[in-house]
């Protein structure tokens, strides 16, 4: 600790601080540009100018070391004043340089009234420009379907810069030129790669590059802004969605550092279209072979119909990947009172939630990993399944302490790793010792085992799970201080469903067999779009889009998308987490949980509660930690010793990606133009440059 | 300066690959830089394929190095489009002349040299001469001022240039015979025009020892003979960097 004394006032902070972080200790605002928490120091905006008594001019404050403070002559702590009148001069003279050829675009800027440059201006500059000149002219670049430039606004912090190749390991962007006409850019205005481009937009500090999708839609202060969760993955991201009127209009990253720190991905963020498009805003019945608009009470009568006659053994439900905890609950609850024990969770066939908490969450969490010293992936692209969680590995990674091995699909996950083999004979072969990585493991103090979506949404996923499980008890990854198991899921729904036991009961069919042919008559679709299901079943499909599952509905049961509900949802560290609503379902749809208490009402098997407030009580009763929000239930590590041996026997084949198509994994996404636009710049099929 | 950007496609080549000569003695750059850091061959390397390429950097070039230090490909385009002695248009077949206009040459008659460029090759820099010949481009200080004004073509500097002399160093290199590098006029090296002006007294002169005269300090034929401390190294190789894992241009 070394004591400083800012503005009059000692602080002790450590010597490894920066002056900037020690004057913000000290309670000190300093405006900065180019400086960013989570990226390099560049120093080059200079608005964070101090002044050090003794020094002959003001030394920027992010770049500087507390310790590199000389003390006074007689040995008194270094004195820094943020409020002088040097620092003022020199602020109102830095802001002057920038302001010479920044563009009068605030009105038309959608950066406009979030602007750091426009607020500083307010607070640090001077009312008047004495630069009578013509202003510098850049050429506005192409950088893809969600990244909209103005460069004229850019003032060359660099931030986009550090931000690409630190933080999403595509370093794409770039500075060329020098002086005056430096530029930003890509190479040859190629399109971005990241799938944490998005947040560009988020750290550049003015208007140079802003979204392209939400372009000139709205200005901030007309909007209603909600906290809320994402969905579009397990990571559970904290997110705002700002609405006007109905309409949500973007979607923001919250900061939460044990989660998504202050980044989303842009399947989080640029989803908002698919929200408006494709939507099912009333009943549909098939009839003849067609699909028709129908009345509540007329599709409830039809559901009726159909269930009435049939043996609660043939009837089963489906959860998809959007689930909130409260509708699986209801629909649990209707279909024990139907007399059916056959409900899953899309790709949760591996898990069985007997076992205990731990054998199916990401134990470690995601903060966890920036402890991790050594990480074995198997079967899992973690850059697509969690595109958050990859960026936390990456970070880890950069520190130099982080060894990686990889089983499964070889892709580039932004980090070195040491490719261990394509299957599961690849964990088998490392497990007995044949592969060097297993005395990085062993050696490690905090290693973590990663199984992800490629190994245990095959039909021997859960033989997998346990091997991989045998593997970390093996390797000494369980102990009291550490649980090092962890399983990545790719959907918001599942951890929540297994909380909840939102799987087969005694004798119930899983996902798997509920869609063989012959498994059953009734299938309740809670949103589950990724199964197919067999000719000759009747499908009651409640969900959001005009998709693959409402393509193949009897009766379609339009609900709530999670921006127009409030639900809980648990993420795949099984972080318990509340979404709320920011808008209304469109049309006649109704959140979810209330249509099933509905149908249940007309089926003759009423569900004993009326309202959310309600049924929450009644879920809180038979799984408690679901009430504590935003903290995780640990897992006890019994249950991860448990599920060694079992699973029955693995199969040789190599792993298959769990995502083909990082931007179209959920009817939402697959309702985005443009979504659509990435996923086709993803694969190449569009010629990049013209715009 | 104004905005670099690279040639337009229709005059990039398709291609590019180093000479055997020119890769092995790249590798050698390479080398000479601990594991991690080959990124710092980058500059050497660049300028070695512009050398290769006829005095400019094409596209193709620029990704061949890059590719060869395992650098995104914008880092490279970042150097190139950074350093103005990266051309990034063809330049002249026979000369590319990079004419000095800072004060001292400016004052000294560095407006006449540019006319002649502009009435000889093209009005405007960085374009190609009718028979593609020359080309040239207005350049900041190169250190020779004391015989101002002055050019640099390639890696020669031709100094104390008249309309008239200048007009023959063109000629030169039209014709294929470069005139000598160095001052046009009757000087040596930047001595005095018309011999020396101190150290003129018998005295000093070193009259009636048994030398005699003034020697001078090198003839001409000692010029521009390179020396080895070019590539000499007086500290210590670098020590590889601490184990960090931004290792091969990831960072
Ligand atoms: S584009 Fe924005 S983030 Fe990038 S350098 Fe310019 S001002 Fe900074
Ligand atoms: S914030 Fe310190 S120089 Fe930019
Ligand atoms: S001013 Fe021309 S060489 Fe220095």
């Amino acid at each position: 600790m070394t004591k400083l004394i800012i503005d009059g006032k000692e602080i002790d902070v450590p010597a490894e601080y920066t002056l900037l972080q020690a004057c913000e200790a000290a309670g000190a605002e300093i405006p900065r540009f180019c400086y960013h928490e989570r990226l390099s120091i560049a120093g080059n905006c200079r608005m964070c100018l101090v002044e050090v008594k003794g020094g002959p001019k003001p030394v920027a404050s992010c770049a500087w070391g507390v310790r590199d403070c000389r003390p006074g002559p007689n040995g008194e702590p270094p004195q820094i004043s943020t409020r002088s009148p040097m620092v003022k001069k020199a602020r109102e003279g830095v802001m002057e340089f920038l302001l010479i050829n920044h563009p009068l675009d605030c009105p038309i800027c959608d950066q406009g009234g979030e602007c750091d440059l426009q607020d500083q201006a307010m607070g640090y500059g001077v009312d008047t420009s004495r630069f009578a000149e013509n202003k510098r002219a850049v050429e506005d670049k192409y950088l893809g379907a969600l990244v909209k430039t103005s460069m004229n606004r850019c003032i060359q912090c660099t931030r986009c810069v550090r931000f690409s190749a630190e933080i999403c390991g595509a370093p794409e962007m770039g500075a060329t030129g020098r002086g005056e006409d430096m530029e930003i850019t890509t190479y040859l205005e190629s399109a971005l790669t990241s799938e944490l481009q998005g947040n560009l937009v988020d750290i550049c500090p003015v208007g140079a590059l802003t979204s392209k999708p939400y372009a000139f839609a709205a200005r901030p202060w007309e909007l209603g802004k909600t906290q809320s969760i994402d969905v579009m993955d397990a990571v559970g991201s904290a997110i705002r969605v700002d609405t006007r009127g109905r309409e949500v209009m973007r979607i923001l990253p919250r900061f939460n550092g044990a989660v998504n720190e202050e980044w989303i991905s842009d399947k989080t963020r640029h989803i908002v279209d698919g929200l408006r498009t494709q939507r099912l805003d009333r009943p549909y019945i098939r009839e003849n072979g067609a699909l028709r608009p129908a009345s509540w009470p007329e599709a409830f009568k039809a559901i009726a119909a159909k269930v009435k006659g049939t043996d609660g053994k043939r009837i089963g439900a489906v959860a998809g990947d959007l689930a909130a905890v409260e509708e699986l609950f209801a629909l649990k609850d209707l279909l024990s009172k139907l007399g059916s024990v056959n409900m899953a969770v899309q790709g949760g066939d591996a898990f069985n939630p007997a076992r205990g908490r731990a054998s199916y969450i990401f134990n470690p969490t995601i903060a966890g990993i920036e402890q991790a010293d050594a990480l074995l992936i198997v079967g899992s692209n973690p850059r697509k399944e969690a595109a958050i969680l990859n960026a936390r590995i990456r970070k880890r990674w950069r520190t130099g302490q982080l060894k990686i091995g990889v089983i499964g699909e070889r892709a580039d996950l932004t980090y070195e790793y040491d490719y261990l083999g394509a299957g599961a004979d690849s964990l088998a072969d490392l497990a007995a010792g044949k592969n060097k990585f297993l005395d990085a493991l062993k050696g490690a103090n905090y290693p973590i085992v990663l199984v992800g979506g490629a190994a245990t949404s095959r039909p021997d996923g859960a033989a997998i799970l346990a091997a991989a499980a045998k593997l970390a008890v093996d390797i000494g990854g369980l102990n009291d201080d550490w649980n090092g198991f962890a399983v990545l899921h790719d959907a918001a729904s599942r951890v929540g469903a297994l909380d909840l036991g939102f799987v087969p009961g005694k004798g119930g069919l899983n996902a798997g067999r509920m869609t063989a042919p012959g498994g059953l008559d009734v299938l309740f679709s809670l949103g589950a779009d990724e199964i197919k299901v067999p000719d000759g079943v009747f499908v009651v499909y409640i969900g959001t889009h005009g998709d693959a599952g409402a393509h193949r509905a009897d009766v379609i049961l339009p609900g709530a998308a999670y921006t127009e509900k409030t639900g809980i949802y648990v993420n795949t560290e099984g972080r318990v987490q509340m979404a709320n609503r920011a808008s209304f379902p469109p049309g006649e749809a109704r959140e979810d949980w209330a249509i099933i208490r509905a149908l249940s009402e007309m089926l003759g098997k009423t569900l004993g509660y009326d309202s959310l407030a309600a049924l929450r009580q009644a879920m809180f009763k038979t799984v408690p930690h679901l009430m504590r929000i935003d903290q995780i239930e640990a897992g006890d590590i019994r249950a991860i010793k448990d599920l060694v041996g079992k699973g029955g026997s693995i199969e040789k084949s190599p792993f298959k990606p769990a995502i083909d198509d990082y931007y179209l994994t959920n009817p939402i996404a697959r309702a985005s133009a443009v979504m659509a636009e990435c996923s086709r710049l993803a694969s190449g099929r569009m010629l990049t440059a013209a715009e | 300066m104004s905005v670099r950007r690279l040639a337009p496609k229709e005059q990039q080549p398709e291609c590019f690959a180093f000479s055997e000569e020119n890769l092995a003695w790249a590798k050698k750059q390479i080398a000479q830089y601990p594991e991690g850091r080959e990124a710092s061959a980058s500059i050497a390397i660049l300028w070695r394929a512009q050398e290769q390429n006829g005095g400019w950097i094409s596209e193709a070039a620029i990704r061949v190095v890059a590719d060869m230090l395992d650098m995104p490909y914008i880092r490279m385009l970042e150097i190139a489009t950074f350093y103005t002695m990266f051309q990034l248009q063809p330049v002249g077949k026979k000369a590319h002349i990079q004419v000095c206009g800072t004060t001292p040459c400016r004052l000294r008659g560095a407006e006449d040299i540019l006319a002649v460029c502009k009435s000889r090759i093209h009005h405007e820099p960085f374009h190609l001469s009718k028979d593609g010949d020359f080309s040239w481009e207005e350049v900041e200080c190169l250190g020779a001022c004391v015989n101002a004004p002055m050019v640099l073509i390639w890696k020669d500097t031709y100094e104390d240039l008249t309309k008239e002399n200048f007009g023959k160093v063109l000629d030169g290199f039209a014709s294929g015979q470069p005139p000598k590098p160095g001052p046009q006029i009757d000087r040596q090296f930047s001595a005095p025009v018309g011999g020396p002006t101190t150290l003129n007294t018998a005295a000093a002169k070193g009259e009636g020892r048994s030398r005699g005269g003034v020697q001078p300090a090198l003839t001409d034929a000692d010029a521009k003979k390179p020396t080895d401390s070019a590539s000499r190294r007086e500290s210590p190789a670098p020590k590889p960097p601490a184990d960090d894992a931004t290792k091969k241009g990831k960072t």
